[in-house]
């Protein structure tokens, strides 16, 4: 017997929203890979020398810089931000019969997140 | 699902207006095109997608073919499209879409069998692979003299949720990579996986692992998470596959850094 | 060609899975078709609610669960068949849990049991509010373990095959092609389920239309009690949608429009305070038997005491007062039913309800055995009738029965089926050609027709609610034979628009349509002959129980010209006939 199978157009992302905030998330990770990839390159360059390091630093206030960033920092923040909501779903725990509470995990992973960025920015700037 | 209805049983029924049905019709034999083909029914805003789906078979068209059969929502039967989201059509009530106008089609991803109805040998059979039942190692299975197996309220909170799937194949309609890939084993067949390996009365878990860890299991998932959106039944199967990647995440650590030791 | 088989099992609700896997635990050499008009977890066994009695607990007792059965179906249960039942009954939900049932449970993690209406002792097993539903899904999908039963899945049988003074298999329309084939086997075991489709207020699902029971009956196989259908107390207004028991077993209260506890008007005992630590009282008021509660329900709409609503009149069922926090763990599927359908939520309102079909006791006539007087013929699960329910079945022993009675079913059509190898393919197929060609001439090849099968299905609805509902008279039970008779004759004149062979529901609406046809005829004959009342048949002119005469089971037979009734003796072994009690001390 025949049946009738319809086809998935290449759109098919395009066609919800939640299918293309999907590939959005999908897509943001590349910049979460690429800046990773620019930043060691940008240390192992750093190391070189003196000078290499204040050309470096220059470059990086430049008008194309500061949009790369711009852009990059969106970027990897709404892909950190789908993935922390995320977080409840692969981290399941339970206190007796009773589940914790999405909220209180998704909160307990903002929170890490926020400690981490205060002593990083702490190191970097503070000292 | 949780959103609290108003008050039908004290406003009483509003029967008024029309409501306008499209729906897909596919007869294999006669043609191998689909159509769409509307219909008026009577607007009743105590009747569900299905009451008119119903109403268009009993009254109108005897030719429209679509499963049912409970009409409470633990059948799993009549899950279809409506306006292009899976939706179990016995819950899913007409005043719920105030343009009077709906879109009805099968659930999408699966092939068409005639109207309204999809093939599902594809579920079962992956439902099967996964070995769906309870497995106890050699010479481990408790005489049923002795009793039943003791098991807290705490440890069956810890698979409930995975046991209360239906079967309803909303989650695979709403799978972009099932659609692309059919081989992918699947929502709903995963999450019944994970409802036996966390059973503490199960010791099957290696045996699922083969089908489970494969590249066709789990690892198939990018985590759209739509399954779990549309899931009527709250089972969470995106929830299920990602606590599954843990744990076989997990497992190929343990073989690969700890140093086995010989007994 | 035929396919050929040892055993055929029509129906793969929770009794033709337990049947299947009692033969694929057995006899593995043994090959089993399994043929269901849904896929099986489709069965309605999936939307039993409230639970499964079994004794388990320390202060239960055998002779209690078989008195209060016995008791319930007001004597006219086989006591034979009710003590195999309650001896078997633990085993088989033990072994349910073993198969991975997520029954629910004590905090000692012992399995936990919840009162039930009409039971002395809290023995009903439960897995929250959705016991039959993780039931079948735990059954079915324990079956897909044993690979020598094969599913034929979404297969409608329409014909009991006798060859020879034997059953040698049944004809089947493959629904995916429309294609019918003859399924050959050595032994058939009937689970089709219940028939509460032939009324028009009921809970059970659009595929319980009695296919079963109408195909034995058009074999000659006499169908045993058919006048006793249950009507279950708590159902919502409008769908029929049923609110368990359980509501009433964890101590929801029932409430005319004035607020008061009406049952204690009915001879079920006095209330306790909801606040009492001891109510709910077992056996008593609300936990009084379903039968009487809804008897109670006719008559305090008579004195005008009912609620009047947008689909007719109903009482209130409160179970306010359990909170939200019990409602959400012992009842969370009722929670979810009453929002969804009716738009109350249950912990801060009323649930309105009022008494809905729900249950057939009766059935194929079997024996203890599951056997039918057609050799080579068994039956199990709410289509037969062996008989443990009598008059009126007892919550929660449906589940159970259709475990016991499964099981037993398939083990006694595994011996029949190793004791009988011969099989007349050729005689089989050319019945089954006579079959298809039945088919083809009175509906897919018809011209004409002018009756709608909704039309038919609606004044069968109208007759079975007027004739055989809670009350019934010998007027209204001869009109209905009359009605019967009108809508035979206007079923030959059916109307089919669908001609095509793929998925035809419209064929297959016919043939259930044909089905409810002769169910709802057994029911009426078997009625009209019952001149007592008792249980759930309760005729305003016979109003008293009459056991000189009608301690007996009625059996309904088609013949050539037409149906008689016959009756056969109630096997009483260790409880004389005696009283019904509730609410005080027996
Ligand atoms: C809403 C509700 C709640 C209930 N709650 C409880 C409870 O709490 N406790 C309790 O003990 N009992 C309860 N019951 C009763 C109990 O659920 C049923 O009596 C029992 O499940 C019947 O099981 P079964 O296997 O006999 O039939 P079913 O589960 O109805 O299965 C029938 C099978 O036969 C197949 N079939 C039928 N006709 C054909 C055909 N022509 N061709 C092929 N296949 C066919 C169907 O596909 C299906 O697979 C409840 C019933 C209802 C309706
Ligand atoms: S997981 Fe949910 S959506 Fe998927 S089949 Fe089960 S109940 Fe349906
Ligand atoms: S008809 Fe059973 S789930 Fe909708």
């Amino acid at each position: 017997m025949t049946t009738y199978r319809k086809p998935v157009s290449n759109t098919w992302w395009l066609e919800s929203k939640p299918y293309f905030l999907f590939v959005i998330r999908e897509f943001t990770s590349l910049f979460v890979a690429g800046y990773c990839l620019f930043l060691l390159l940008f240390i192992a360059k750093a190391g070189d020398s003196q000078e290499a390091y204040a050309t470096l630093i220059l470059s990086l206030k430049s008008p194309t810089s500061m949009v790369f960033h711009l852009i990059s920092f969106t970027f990897i923040l709404y892909h950190a931000i789908t993935w922390f909501n995320l977080t409840p779903k692969i981290m399941v725990f339970h206190l007796g019969e009773e589940r914790i509470p999405n909220a209180l995990i998704a909160g307990a992973v903002y929170l890490s997140w926020g400690v981490v960025s205060l002593i990083i920015s702490w190191l970097i700037l503070g000292s | 699902m949780a959103t609290r209805r108003t008050c039908l049983w004290k406003r009483g029924v509003k029967v008024s207006e029309t409501f306008e049905m499209e729906i897909f019709r596919y007869y294999p034999d006669k043609d191998n095109e689909p159509f769409i083909k509307s219909y008026e029914v009577p607007f009743r805003d105590d009747w569900v997608v299905l009451d008119a789906i119903n109403y268009i078979k009993d009254e109108i068209d005897g030719t429209l073919s679509y499963r049912w059969s409970c009409r409470m929502g633990v059948c799993g039967s009549c899950g279809m499209m409506v306006n292009s989201v899976p939706k179990l059509t016995c819950s899913a009530f007409l005043k719920d879409y105030p343009s009077r106008k709906i879109r009805v089609e099968p659930l999408q991803g699966f092939p068409v069998e005639r109207d309204l109805i999809f093939d599902m040998d594809d579920f079962m059979n992956k439902l099967t692979e996964v070995k769906p039942y309870l497995l106890r190692k050699e010479g481990e299975e408790k005489p049923l003299e002795e009793g039943e197996y003791l098991q807290s309220p705490a440890e069956l909170a810890h698979y409930k949720q995975y046991t209360l799937c239906i079967n309803c194949m909303l989650c695979y309609a709403a799978c972009p990579i099932y659609a692309l890939d059919s081989n992918f084993v699947g929502p709903a067949a995963i999450a019944l996986a994970q409802r036996y390996n966390l059973d503490s009365r199960d010791q099957g878990r290696n045996q699922r692992q083969e089908v489970i860890a494969s590249h066709e299991g789990i690892w198939e998932c990018t985590f759209v998470g739509e399954c779990s959106v549309v899931c009527p039944k709250d089972v969470d199967p995106a929830a299920a596959i990602q606590r599954a990647k843990v744990s076989s995440t997990l497992d190929w650590f343990k073989e690969k850094m700890i140093p086995r030791s010989k007994g | 060609m035929a396919l050929q088989y040892d055993i055929v099992i029509v129906g793969g609700g929770g009794a033709g899975l337990r049947a299947a896997i009692a033969i694929g635990e057995t006899n593995p050499k043994l090959k089993i078709a399994l043929v269901s008009k849904v896929f099986p977890m489709r069965s309605h066994t999936v939307a039993a609610e409230g639970g499964a009695a079994a004794v388990i607990k320390d202060n239960d007792s055998f002779n209690d669960h078989c008195l209060d059965t016995i008791g319930g179906g007001e004597w006219m249960c086989d006591q034979d068949a009710v003590e195999l039942f309650v001896n078997e009954a633990p085993k088989e939900l033990i072994q349910m849990e073993h198969w991975g049932c997520p029954w629910s449970r004590e905090l000692d993690g012992t399995v936990a049991v919840r009162p039930f209406g009409g039971m002395k002792i809290e023995r009903t097993w439960f897995a929250a509010d959705k016991t039959g539903f993780h039931l079948l899904h735990t059954l079915f999908q324990t079956s897909l373990k044993y690979n020598n039963v094969i599913r034929h899945d979404e297969w409608f049988a329409t014909k009991i095959l006798v060859e020879n003074g034997r059953c040698q298999g049944v004809t089947a329309i493959e629904m995916r092609s429309g294609i019918m084939k003859v399924i050959a086997a050595k032994s058939v075991i009937m689970c089709t389920g219940g028939a509460g489709r032939v009324f028009p207020f009921t809970t059970n699902g659009a595929i319980k239309t009695g296919d079963g029971m109408a195909m034995a009956y058009r074999a000659g196989i006499p169908l045993k009690d058919m006048e006793f259908i249950q009507y279950h107390p708590t159902g919502l207004p409008g769908t029929g949608i049923l609110i368990t028991e359980a509501a009433r077993g964890e101590g929801g209260i029932l409430v005319n429009k004035e607020g008061y506890r009406y049952l204690q008007d009915y001879d079920l005992g006095m209330p306790l305070d909801i606040e009492d630590p001891k109510h709910p009282v077992n056996k008593s008021m609300e936990l009084g038997p379903r039968d009487r509660l809804s008897q109670a329900f006719i008559k305090e709409r008579e004195k005008e005491k009912t609620i009047t609503g947008p689909f007719g009149d109903v009482v209130h069922l409160d179970i306010r007062h359990l909170g939200k926090k019990k409602i959400d763990k012992k009842l969370p599927f009722v929670r979810e039913l009453t929002k969804n359908y009716i738009g109350i939520d249950p912990v801060y309102e009323p649930i309105p309800v009022r008494p809905v079909v729900h249950y057939m006791m009766g059935g194929i006539d079997t024996t203890i055995d599951c056997r039918t007087i057609l050799p080579g013929l068994f039956a199990a699960g709410e289509c037969a009738c062996v008989s443990i329910n009598g008059a009126n079945r007892l919550g929660s022993n449906s589940l159970t029965e259709i475990l016991v009675y499964g099981a037993r079913a398939g083990n006694a059509a595994a011996v029949f089926a190793n004791e009988h190898s011969e099989i007349n393919l050729e005689a089989l197929e050319k019945q089954g050609a006579d079959e298809y060609k039945r088919i083809t001439r009175d509906f897919l090849q018809k011209d004409g027709g002018s009756e709608r099968i909704a039309t038919l299905r609606k004044e069968i609805h109208q007759v079975m609610e007027q004739s055989v509902g809670i009350f019934r008279s010998e007027s209204g039970l001869k009109e209905a034979c009359n009605k019967i008779e009108e809508l035979k004759d206007r079923f030959s004149s059916i109307l089919i628009e669908d001609k095509s062979l793929n998925f035809n529901t419209e064929l297959t609406s016919a043939l259930e349509l044909e089905n409810m046809i002769d169910v709802a005829e057994s029911i009426i004959f078997s009625a009209l002959s019952r001149r007592e009342s008792r249980g759930s048949h309760q005729r305003t002119d016979f109003l008293n129980r009459d056991d000189e005469n009608f301690l007996r089971h009625s059996l309904a037979y088609r013949t050539e010209t037409e149906s008689r009734i016959e009756y056969q003796d109630v096997a009483i072994t260790k409880w004389p006939p005696g009283e019904r009690v509730y609410g005080k001390e027996e």
